[in-house]
């Protein structure tokens, strides 16, 4: 067909799949996953990560470790003893003042020596703003492969090695991308992709410490401050559990109050599609998406959006979805639970109007 | 001052529609643009330079036809224009990009020293975030991922001051230059582009660098040799069979379907009406 070029693709690694690892990276063994915290608080895509690294480490009969980078104290440690109950066999803690809060330079090179040092197959993160930008360089200075907000991870049974899959050209295909010789091999995944594990209360592991060898007058960046987002008006759609969007289908700026009114009865958050935050209706914070947030709620309600692959891909993990659209024929009825074809103008207002009244009604019933 | 942007030529990937029977890529028809967030990045080197005087050069890695996302770079006002396009690049994955990319910032800084490289994000088509991290490692400049703002820039004391995005909220840093700086979407507004300028982006002779002219001694550091991720397979996403249960009633009123939904609803998934009871307090 004349109108269809193949997907850009790299030479088929099929032949290359049953293959010797090189002599000198037989050694990395093991999993290690990168603990994420900041302000005393562990980003809940590491216990996410920890499920996910369980799975693969069982796979290949080897230990699952966490890492914990941070200023000395008992936080770190709590957060190693909180690593166990998330599936952890051990964890390793890098403690040093000047890890206090997260800046490139320093964590670079105590993940770099830690690596070199232990020797792990497989480094996980978070692919959040931290860990995009501390697996890049880490990855670099490794001169390892990385593969970039991953959906899927598993074991190659044929070469033991880690088969990573990652939606690709906005979510239209999806790769699997694997790193054949070279160690570690490593990926991130977004937060709300993989499933949040059971905590195992009574689980226990052993803690590895190793210095961080980096003095503070090495380090050129200087933190001056942090200015929290609680002090500020920014969406935290990602662990949201209830979210209305809006796509293009409410035609105009104005009309997305109807989202905020039915947001503010459910307690929700409001999202959007990337052509609603293009047009500059929503900040891009609200944006779920490829490009966008990976949401994960209870509920979804999707009012005017089509379901374009782009938005499909950040939310289809959602428990229940809500479509509204004029359009019968519109994509998001393929994948959503529940449809109803109709103007989203008309239709928001009335589910506003009952979901209140169902509220007051129970309230009442006590 | 010099500040060299990193741009990439993307198709539209809000246009990308997928063969159902063959899975592959449709392109036709699907427009080449320049990537959205690598705009913010121009803008904020070209408002820098109207601030600081100096140059902005756009560099872009990429076939031959990735010259028309350079062009565009000089219609809004960048002076200098560098494709890097060599077969040799051909399949490089993110780890091979930053060093083909971080060789040819090596050749422009011979020319005038670079004191920032900006970036976007990440691009639209491959969205990894990880080639600007990439080129600083290599070119051990100091790394500002996802600035949302640049506060201040001393040329003398040759420090800048960011606005950096976090999970939790906004880092302020101070660091050294050089250094790159990944700029997040939305921190500015593209100037338009000028007739001056645009006729000087049409007649501009583009410099295209082959690798020998971006300094690449050892090719077995891009393209396939010099990528480590090896694509495995290519796939489209499973269609989930399961169709949404339609909510209609003949000639039914709105109130009515948003009460038949509830109804469906918390019947099914008791756990939703929970969850909206436990908000609603």
């Amino acid at each position: 067909m004349s109108n269809t070029t193949p997907a850009p693709q790299k030479k088929p690694a099929a032949s290359r799949r049953r293959f010797e690892l090189d002599e000198r990276l037989k050694s990395y063994k093991g999993v290690l996953v990168f603990i994420e915290h900041e302000r005393d608080t562990v980003h809940p895509v590491s216990w996410e990560l920890l499920g996910e690294g369980r799975k693969l480490a069982d796979m290949l009969g080897v230990e699952l470790a966490g890492v914990v980078m941070g200023a000395p104290g008992d936080t770190t440690r709590s957060f190693c003893q909180e690593a166990f109950r998330y599936g952890a066999d051990l964890c390793y803690l890098v403690e040093d003042p000047i890890l206090s809060d997260y800046r490139n330079e320093p964590y670079t090179r105590g993940l770099t020596e830690l690596v070199n040092k232990f020797e792990p197959e497989i480094l996980l993160l978070g692919a959040t703003t931290l860990g995009r930008d501390l697996a890049g360089s880490v990855a670099t200075t490794l001169a390892t492969g990385l593969t970039a907000d991953c959906t899927e991870l598993n074991i190659d049974p044929e070469n033991r090695s880690l088969a990573a899959t990652r939606p690709t050209f906005g979510g239209s295909l999806l790769c699997t991308i694997q790193t054949l010789n070279y160690r570690p091999q490593m990926a991130t995944v977004r937060p709300r992709v993989m499933q949040m594990p059971e905590p195992e209360d009574g689980r226990s592991g052993r803690i590895v410490e190793h210095p961080l060898a980096v003095v503070e007058t090495d380090i050129i960046t200087k933190v001056l401050e942090f200015i929290p987002d609680d002090k500020r008006d920014e969406a935290q759609l990602a662990y949201a559990d209830i979210i209305v969007s809006g796509g293009r289908g409410l035609k105009r700026p104005e009309n997305f109050q109807l989202i905020w009114d039915l947001a503010e009865v459910l307690g929700a958050e409001v999202g959007a599609t990337r052509p609603v935050v293009q047009a500059g209706w929503l900040t891009t914070d609200r944006q779920v998406g490829q490009t966008g947030k990976t949401v994960r709620p209870k509920l979804y309600i999707a009012a005017g959006i089509s379901g374009a692959i782009q938005h499909r891909v950040g939310m289809e993990a959602s428990d229940v979805i809500v479509a509204i659209n004029e359009d019968p024929n519109a994509p998001i009825f393929d994948f959503a639970t529940y449809g109803i074809v109709g103007n989203a103008m008309q239709i928001l207002p009335a589910l506003t109007e009952a979901f209140r009244t169902h509220l007051a009604t129970a309230k009442k019933a006590g | 001052m010099h500040i060299v942007v990193c741009i990439k030529q993307v198709p539209d990937s809000a246009q990308i529609r997928v063969h159902p029977v063959t899975n592959t890529i449709m392109r036709q028809g699907v427009p080449a643009i320049v990537n959205p967030y690598d705009l913010y990045a121009l803008e904020e080197a070209l408002r820098l330079k109207d601030r600081y005087g100096g140059r902005v050069t756009a560099l872009c890695m990429g076939p031959s036809q990735a010259d028309a996302a350079l062009r565009k770079a000089l219609s809004f006002g960048a002076d200098e224009a560098i494709l890097v396009s060599d077969r040799a690049f051909a399949g490089s994955d993110t780890l091979a990009t930053s060093f083909a990319l971080a060789s040819a910032i090596r050749q422009i800084d011979k020319d005038m020293h670079v004191d920032l490289v900006f970036a976007g994000k990440q691009t639209i088509d491959g969205d990894t975030a990880q080639v600007g991290p990439g080129i600083a490692k290599r070119l051990d400049m100091q790394l500002l991922t996802y600035v949302e703002k640049i506060e201040s820039l001393d040329l003398e004391t040759r420090e800048i001051v960011v606005q950096r995005r976090s999970e939790g909220g906004v880092q302020v840093l101070k660091t050294g230059i050089p250094a790159l700086v990944t700029v997040l979407e939305g921190v500015n507004e593209m100037r338009f582009a000028t007739m001056p300028d645009m006729f000087r982006a049409a007649r501009y002779p583009l410099k295209i660098w082959d690798k020998d002219a971006a300094g690449i001694e050892d090719i077995t550091r891009v393209g396939l040799k010099g990528s480590p991720t090896i694509v495995a397979k290519v796939f489209a996403p499973q269609a989930k069979s399961q169709k949404a249960e339609m909510v209609e009633n003949q000639n039914a009123s709105p109130t009515d379907l948003a009460a038949t939904l509830l109804a469906k609803m918390f019947t099914r998934f008791p756990q939703v009406e929970k969850e909206i009871f436990k908000r609603a307090g």
